[in-house]
């Protein structure tokens, strides 16, 4: 016991042998350095690389295409944004935004009672089925989607049949005929678009709106009831403006996936075009990439409005 | 009462389409989408397993998906570690970055990678594929590790270093650990995102074609519908297998050691 001076311990240990020991406190006393270690291969390649391109896509878009060789001329210019605004391109963007919109209410109305069930009423191994009954939608190919509804609205498919077996055949043909929404048959009418892009986004509406209500206390709910509301009228006064954020989350991937698609168009639905095939048509057989790199500027500039709206509405605590 | 009704529907709708698929695969008829078959056969998987074409294509996917992944998981990871512990000036302006590539819209990604392909005069390869994919593929990741990270205690670090382990064994033997089953699940995801996308593969892939390539030439010019058919069915057997993995590895997630702040 006498001798224990001699066995206190060093107050500071010596240095770990080897380099990993170095560097392993070198770490420790400079924890900047771990931490720009860290951050340096993400930042170089999302932010090098990406956003890079992003910016030289902007720049792009502000030189314009010479007429008669077709070459791009790289000078400053604001004809290309000029050439947006012909009526004809101008019908493009209305027709996209509409569409986006159409297709993000019926999204939130068919969502809804979902997303409701499951926040609500789900419990345990059935909380799972309506978990994965999303997920698995959700994730599974987006091209094999858009090919079963190729399959299901085609004239000899099984929607024709079914219908033809209730006698109802008169509805879709009384539909198609009307004007804008109709066609030939539903496969190449903006019905069909319509359709399959609403079956598409769906569950990306889900998901952030059963969130939402998940954090609906229920004991509002019943308040309300209590307090004499109708059903109706708690949904209304109560449900739906807790909800809100969660809807408006939802409304921000359908309204901007809608907004930059070209391929369901393309496969389903009439010769018109929307953004995303316009991009696709001047910068590839066109070869008119100014104009290509405009047209993208108009969902970058409606998406940066709506998600600062939807960061207003506190939208982004939903997510 | 209604409600669990329209929620059925919509699940009903949400799934029977893809239902579908698997019984157009079985189908005898070749010319058009007849509902319903006019008969069964099995005569299309055959086909389809002599297709050199759909073997390439789908030796492309699986190599351009694994190498996304991987790349995915090192940034997403390196990027979830430093957000998530220590504060510092920019955090958010990094994790928006991160979001932005699959916050946009596909075709803005795709359309800016290739003009800088053009400017910068790079030629299509397999790297340009990668290059669009992991990209996009690193938010999957860094979502899952930033969850788990956030449920890791800092005290179990501290304690690791406090009884002499080094920032190596600690990684190794502590952190490692508990967030391996987020980093296996956000891998998995990645690869199922890389596999089947597409949007962004039309930019970036020349003359080359992955699978989903290969479906959306046959989408658009149909060639042979039953061999289509027949693809969209794997596909989907292929994608669906991941994403339950991803979801039974995260599921109990919940149960990490030292949760109780």
């Amino acid at each position: 016991m006498s001798t224990a001076a001699t066995a206190v311990p060093a107050a500071i240990l010596p240095g770990r042998g080897g380099i990993g020991g170095a560097l392993s406190d070198a770490f420790w006393r400079k924890p900047g350095l771990l931490l720009f270690l860290m951050l340096t291969p993400p930042l170089l390649w999302l932010g090098v690389i990406y956003l890079g391109s992003l910016f030289a896509l902007l720049i792009q878009s502000f030189f314009s295409i010479d007429e008669f060789s077709g070459m791009v001329v790289r000078e400053f210019t604001l004809k290309t944004y000029g050439e947006l605004l012909r009526p004809s391109n101008l019908d493009i963007i209305v027709r996209t935004v509409t569409m986006a919109g159409m297709v993000t209410i019926a999204s939130a109305i068919i969502a809804f009672p979902i997303a409701y069930y499951a926040a609500r009423y789900a419990k345990g191994r059935w909380k799972a089925v309506f978990y994965l009954g999303v997920m698995l939608p959700l994730w599974s190919s987006y091209l094999v989607k858009v090919y079963a509804w190729k399959l299901i609205l085609a004239k000899e498919g099984i929607l024709t049949w079914v219908l033809d077996k209730l006698h109802l055949t008169f509805l879709i043909d009384g539909w198609l005929a009307l004007p804008v929404v109709g066609g030939n048959s539903l496969s190449l009418s903006t019905t069909g678009t319509f359709l399959v892009f609403v079956y598409v986004w769906l569950p990306f509406m889900i998901l952030p709106m059963q969130a939402a209500l998940e954090r609906v206390p229920g004991n509002l709910l019943e308040a309300s009831a209590d307090l004499g509301a109708s059903p109706g009228q708690t949904f209304r006064n109560v449900l739906f403006p807790l909800a809100l954020p969660g809807v408006i989350a939802g409304s921000i991937f359908t309204f901007s996936l809608t907004l930059g698609d070209y391929i369901i168009p393309q496969i389903i639905g009439t010769s018109h075009l929307f953004i995303g095939m316009a991009v696709y048509a001047h910068q590839g057989t066109a070869g008119n990439i100014p104009l290509a790199a405009a047209f993208t500027v108009v969902p970058v500039v409606i998406m940066g409005v709506y998600l600062w709206l939807a960061k207003r509405a506190g939208a982004f605590n939903a997510l | 009462m209604g409600l669990k009704i329209a929620a059925g529907v919509g699940l009903a709708f949400l799934h029977l389409p893809i239902l579908l698929i698997f019984l157009y695969a079985f189908t005898t008829e070749e010319k058009s989408y007849q509902f319903p078959p006019p008969g069964l056969t099995l005569k299309w998987f055959a086909v389809t397993w002599n297709r050199p074409d759909v073997w390439e294509a789908l030796g492309l996917s699986v190599r351009v998906a694994s190498i996304s992944t991987v790349v995915a998981l090192t940034l997403g990871t390196l990027c979830a570690a430093a957000i998530s512990q220590t504060k510092f000036f920019g955090r958010e302006a990094i994790s928006l970055l991160v979001i932005l590539p699959i916050a946009l819209p596909g075709i803005i990604t795709g359309i800016s990678l290739r003009s800088a392909f053009n400017l910068a005069e790079i030629p299509f390869s397999f790297w340009t594929i990668v290059l669009g994919h992991a990209t996009f593929c690193v938010v999957v990741v860094y979502n899952n590790a930033v969850a788990r990270f956030r449920r890791m205690s800092g005290s179990l670090i501290e304690a690791s270093m406090d009884l002499g382990a080094d920032g190596f064994q600690t990684f190794r033997h502590v952190i490692l650990p508990n967030i391996g089953t987020a980093l296996l699940a956000g891998g998995m995801l990645a690869f199922a995102l890389s596999f089947d996308e597409v949007i962004v593969t039309t930019f970036t892939a020349g003359q080359q074609a992955t699978l989903p390539i290969w479906m959306l030439e046959e989408l658009v010019r149909p060639r042979q519908r039953p061999v289509t058919n027949v693809v969209a069915m794997v596909v989907v057997l292929v994608t669906f297998l991941p994403i339950l993995a991803a979801y039974y590895l995260t599921r109990d997630g919940d149960q990490i050691s030292g949760q109780g702040k």
